[in-house]
């Protein structure tokens, strides 16, 4: 696993190919001469197939993955991806299907689209669904388009506000701005709750809605969330849920029923459908009837048998090409067909078991942000006792060395020090019971030998990297010369780098 | 934690000092400010010619996990900007209030409610006790 | 209890002793009782056997393209992939990874991104790539408010009506709470230079696609000598394919280009997920919405490669980054990394070739048609629009017996067309295939 494996450019050599293609068949045609690229794609490299497949292989084991070991990274949701989804999202009749087909051609795709549709409202407590956003950001940013059209189309037009938490995700903050809103940063109270009493005085005439995480990014359900969505709805405002910590309350709660008025579902989250790497991912939407006129579309109707699309009457349009990350929608529709309920509901009883069982086996060395009960996660601090010079990077890194991804840290940045721990309804107690020893040898470590964590880890391909002299010199792609000197080494001017034996 | 604050200038409750030569000031962050942002790594300064008022922000000094901006202590115009830090932009760390100053500025008013060394050393104790 | 799952009830028991709980109902107790608990209404759970079966029935009633011959594209295309490439996504190493937050963890997507970022920056010519976005619409929304945010006082977009007609609805979603008015398509028949001529000092850029959605390929550089005179940026739209043939948006000085990665080694999976390209000049990388991997070294000095520029994103800027955007299509983007890499310096060009000469020949052969005619906007790379005898519907549904995908029906986004369609011709259409569309339509 530690062996280097050299950019892929270093690896070319002229005239190799890696792909059997056809020969051209008909007659040729004259190019036009003065639309033709001059450079003879001088930028790309030749290699065979088996170098590819060999470079791409060995890149991959320099990877940490759920299959590789437990991933407890807070608000991520990094529980197993069942292999069942890889074979579904490729068979022939989903994986190779064109988006704009006749729709009497590909009903048993638009079948599986309603369906899911159905099952995410029925989950959440929502009356339509819309799968098209592509990601959680997407979601949210298709919602508050959603709040923007339902406040104009009222003739309420002085709502240019949008109310955030001051633990919420990046993303709300972001979204709102994307949409033109003003955000208004909401207190956290002692308990871990929207603080009530800012929230009622900042909420007013101008708000167009209160952007929710529950249970929020610290882990907790909010214990006054009907309260909260009372007075925003007495205001005039919407209620928005963030959904990227569902998996705590599938069969619990249904959002819907405590006042919130639109949601996104993280597909990638709560329904596993794989992260790769960073995405695809898909932010479904789902929201209550009155605001079912403003949704992107297009949304599958069903009737007499047949499977149609539409947009909605007064849509705030399309949020992305097409229907949305179809694959992702087949994966997660297998997920809930073969939970069903009952399944459902034990996702969330061991999600939020697993995480409070770490959050009593811990909480006496790394203190606890909020002292109560939590959901599926929990958020620790990095301030051990008698280690002054050790923060939570350092036993973020350290606990690489003892096989674990670390957490989420630093967030929610209202946590100092924060460490975020969502271990998933899918880790054994064997792991955890092997996550807690490590976390409390690191705390031993961190007094007895801090020198260990700030050198961690050591066990990694790379050790810690140079993050200032990324930034400050940017090298964003391969350059022969940027990368030599990065590797302390002359440009080889040779047109061939050898490939450096194992 | 000892900060430098040197007495030739005066000072802001977000970190910027200024040194008024007549018309015209000098504008950085402090030496507090630079330690708290960490290792900086890009430094955006406005164009020359841009105006701005007291407390506008009119440039960004950045660190790998934090962007922080920078407001004027003074309200006028900007005649010069520290381009070389574009290329240096550590330059902010290792000399604050030096080879490390972001811009200068046409004084387009009388400046107020500016801190002196003492007051802002007193200020930087508060925080950094927080 | 579900196999996903891997506590037994002893453990539960022990675990439930631990936190002082007498069962896991009451870990519940700070929901409110009226709403705690709800029974949902789902249908009941099936074996893994039983769901395969019953994806396979929902799979076999779709019409795919391997079975039938797709002459359909307008944004999404039907491309050969090598077999290596599904290969490499399936390793678990890659696609049950996330974000790589922890870089000395993640050094396999970190270089993979490294390496999509510059084999993407070689086949544009473009001077920074980033770790894409979500699909080519909505990178070049994107993009647009990267150019309003780029420029000053500059609140006018304009866009020419032959770029994808997607594209265009979400570049309008995007935009809508910015306060910026979009020009240049009002008239679906507007001239690339009837659109160029709205360009002014109010005007943060300029939007044209080229191969357009017509297939037709324009000649950029004087467009984008004019624009940059008005002070204004040019974003380019494109298809990647096109590029192993054609001028680059580099080469054209596009200061931002956006495309669909989808031709790249995606399967068309109904529309997604795919991966929006996004690509632009040094002086705006800054501005740059999304992830940018970049490459530095480690303590030991070892190359290394690690998440960069990050103070322009949401998780740390908030309410001022360049964008909400959080993922990136990772595994998509290694999908083009890898076909690309297969492909390489000669396949990418080949690929073109093939797609040109096919479509080229098939354009040729259609045009000898009675009633239809092959409608020439100027040189096409592998798509063409051709007026019919009868309305595009008509005519695919007559192509359907034949098992064939017809083309794309214009008729609701470019009405002046008349009975028209758009069709593709890729590698993945044999010559017996383009025969066997031409008999067909003579009927």
């Amino acid at each position: 696993m530690n062996t280097y494996e050299p950019p892929i450019f270093e690896l070319s050599g002229s005239g190799k190919v890696g792909a059997s293609l056809p020969a051209v068949g008909v007659p040729t045609s004259e190019l036009p001469s003065e639309l033709l690229r001059t450079d003879d794609l001088q930028g790309l490299p030749e290699l065979s197939e088996t170098e590819v497949v060999r470079h791409f292989t060995r890149i991959s084991q320099r990877n940490f993955c759920i299959d590789t070991g437990m991933y407890p990274l807070g608000s991520c949701t990094m529980k197993y991806n069942p292999k069942i989804h890889e074979e579904a999202a490729r068979l022939p009749g989903f994986a190779h299907i064109h988006p704009l087909q006749d729709e009497a051609s590909v009903q048993g795709a638009l079948r599986l689209s309603y369906e899911l549709q159905q099952l995410l409202a029925e989950i959440a407590g929502f009356d339509e669904v819309c799968l098209q956003p592509a990601a959680g950001a997407q979601g949210e940013f298709a919602g508050i388009l959603v709040f923007r059209a339902y406040h104009l189309d009222r003739g309420d037009e002085q709502r240019d506000e949008v109310l955030c938490p001051n633990s919420a995700h990046g993303t709300n903050p972001a979204t709102a701005a994307m949409v033109g809103f003003k955000v208004i940063e909401i207190a956290t109270d002692a308990r871990g709750n929207v603080d009530l009493a800012d929230l009622r005085a900042k909420v007013g005439p101008r708000t167009a809605g209160l952007m929710l995480t529950n249970p929020n990014t610290l882990g907790l359900f909010d214990e006054h969330v009907q309260e909260v969505a009372q007075i925003v709805h007495d205001a005039g405002g919407l209620m928005y849920g963030d959904g990227a910590n569902f998996n705590a309350i599938l069969g619990i709660v249904r959002p819907g029923d405590v006042g919130f008025d639109f949601m996104h579902y993280n597909l990638h989250k709560t329904f596993t459908t794989p992260h790769g790497g960073g995405g695809p991912g898909c932010g479904a939407v789902g929201c209550k009837a009155f605001l079912a006129p403003y949704l992107p579309g297009p949304i599958i109707h069903h009737e007499n048998g047949q499977y149609t699309r539409y947009v909605p009457e007064k849509s705030i349009g399309r949020v992305k090409s097409f229907m949305g990350n179809f694959g992702m929608f087949v994966r997660a529709y297998t997920y809930i067909r073969m939970l069903g309920a009952a399944g459902l509901r034990e996702i969330s009883e061991n999600a939020v078991l697993n995480a409070n069982y770490l959050r009593v086996k811990l909480q006496d060395v790394y203190p606890v942000a909020y002292d109560r009960p939590c959901m599926h996660e929990v958020v620790l601090q990095g301030k051990l006792k008698d280690a002054p010079d050790i923060h939570t990077l350092d036993i973020a890194k350290r606990l690489i060395d003892f096989g674990f991804h670390p957490p989420t840290v630093y967030f929610p940045i209202s946590v100092a020090e924060a460490i975020m721990i969502e271990p998933t309804e899918t880790e054994s107690k064997q792991n955890l019971d092997a996550f807690i020893a490590a976390m409390r040898q690191i705390a031993h470590e961190a007094v007895e030998t801090p020198e260990v964590l700030h050198a961690a880890p050591t066990t990694t391909p790379v050790r810690r990297l140079d993050e200032v002299g990324a930034a400050r010199k940017p090298v964003l792609k391969y350059d022969r010369a940027a990368i030599a000197a990065l590797r302390g080494q002359a440009a080889s001017t040779d047109d061939q780098i050898v490939r450096p034996t194992y | 934690m000892d900060y430098q604050t040197p007495q030739d200038r005066q000072y802001t409750k977000s970190h910027e000092w200024v040194k008024i030569d007549g018309s015209t000031a000098t504008v950085g962050i402090s030496d507090y400010a630079q330690h708290a942002l960490g290792d900086i790594v890009f430094v955006e300064l406005p164009d020359v010619g841009a105006s701005f008022g007291v407390g506008d922000a009119f440039g960004v000094v950045e660190s790998v996990k934090a962007a922080s901006d920078v407001y004027l202590p003074v309200s006028g115009e900007i005649i010069e900007i520290n381009e070389a830090l574009l290329d240096a932009p550590e330059t902010v760390n290792s000399d604050p209030y030096g080879a490390g100053w972001l811009a200068k500025v046409q004084l387009s008013a009388d400046a107020s409610d500016l801190l002196d060394p003492a007051t802002y050393a007193q200020h930087v104790a508060e925080e950094a006790s927080k | 209890m579900s196999h996903y799952i891997s506590i037994t009830d002893r453990d539960r028991q022990a675990m439930l002793e631990a936190i002082g709980a007498a069962a896991v109902e009451d870990l519940f107790a700070v929901v409110p009782t009226s709403v705690r608990f709800p029974t949902l209404d789902l249908p009941a759970a099936l074996s893994e056997a039983e769901a395969a079966s019953e994806l396979r029935r929902l799979s076999s009633k779709n019409a795919d393209v391997l079975t039938n011959a797709c002459f359909l594209g307008a944004g999404a295309y039907h491309h050969f992939i090598p077999a290596a490439v599904d290969s490499i996504l399936r390793r678990s190493e890659f696609y049950t990874a996330y974000t790589p937050y922890q870089p000395e963890l993640a050094q396999g997507t970190l270089q993979a991104i490294f390496e999509y970022q510059s084999l993407m920056s070689g086949l544009m010519q473009m001077d920074a790539v980033n770790a894409s976005h979500y699909d080519g619409a909505t990178a070049l929304a994107e993009g647009a408010i990267m150019a309003l945010n780029s420029t000053r006082n500059r609140r006018k977009i304009v866009v020419a009506p032959s770029v994808n007609p997607q594209y265009r609805a979400v570049l309008r979603t995007y935009t809508q709470g910015l306060g910026v008015s979009i020009v240049g398509d009002e008239r679906p028949e507007a001239s690339l230079a009837d659109v160029v001529a709205l360009v002014d000092d109010k005007t943060a850029c300029l939007i044209v696609q080229s191969p357009d959605f017509f297939g037709t390929l324009h000649d950029l550089k004087p467009v984008a000598e004019q624009v940059h005179a008005a002070g204004a940026l040019l974003l380019m739209a494109t298809n990647p394919v096109a590029l192993g043939l054609f001028q680059t948006p580099g080469a054209v000085g596009a200061d931002i280009a956006v495309a669909e990665g989808q031709p790249l080694g995606i399967p068309l999976s109904f529309g997604g997920p795919y991966l929006g390209i996004f690509a632009c000049t040094e002086k705006l990388v800054r501005k740059m919405p999304g992830r940018l991997a970049g490459a530095t070294t480690d303590l030991n000095g070892q190359l290394g490669y690690v998440l960069t520029l990050q103070t322009r994103e949401q998780h740390i800027r908030r309410e001022k980054a360049t964008s909400n955007i959080c993922t990136n299509q990772g595994l998509m983007a290694l999908a083009a990394t890898v076909h690309m890499a297969l492909l390489g310096r000669q396949g990418l060009r080949q690929v073109a070739e093939i797609c040109y000469h096919r479509a080229h020949y098939a354009a040729a052969e259609i045009n000898k048609l009675d009633g239809y005619e092959v409608l020439s906007f100027g040189p096409f790379f592998h798509e063409f629009v051709v007026r019919c005898p009868a309305p595009a519907a008509e005519i695919n549904r007559a192509l359907e017996f034949a098992s064939i995908i017809g083309g794309y029906d214009l008729s609701a986004d470019y009405p002046h067309l008349g009975n028209a369609m758009l069709f593709c011709v890729t590698e993945m259409n044999t010559p017996a295939d383009i025969n066997r569309l031409v008999a067909t339509l003579k009927g």
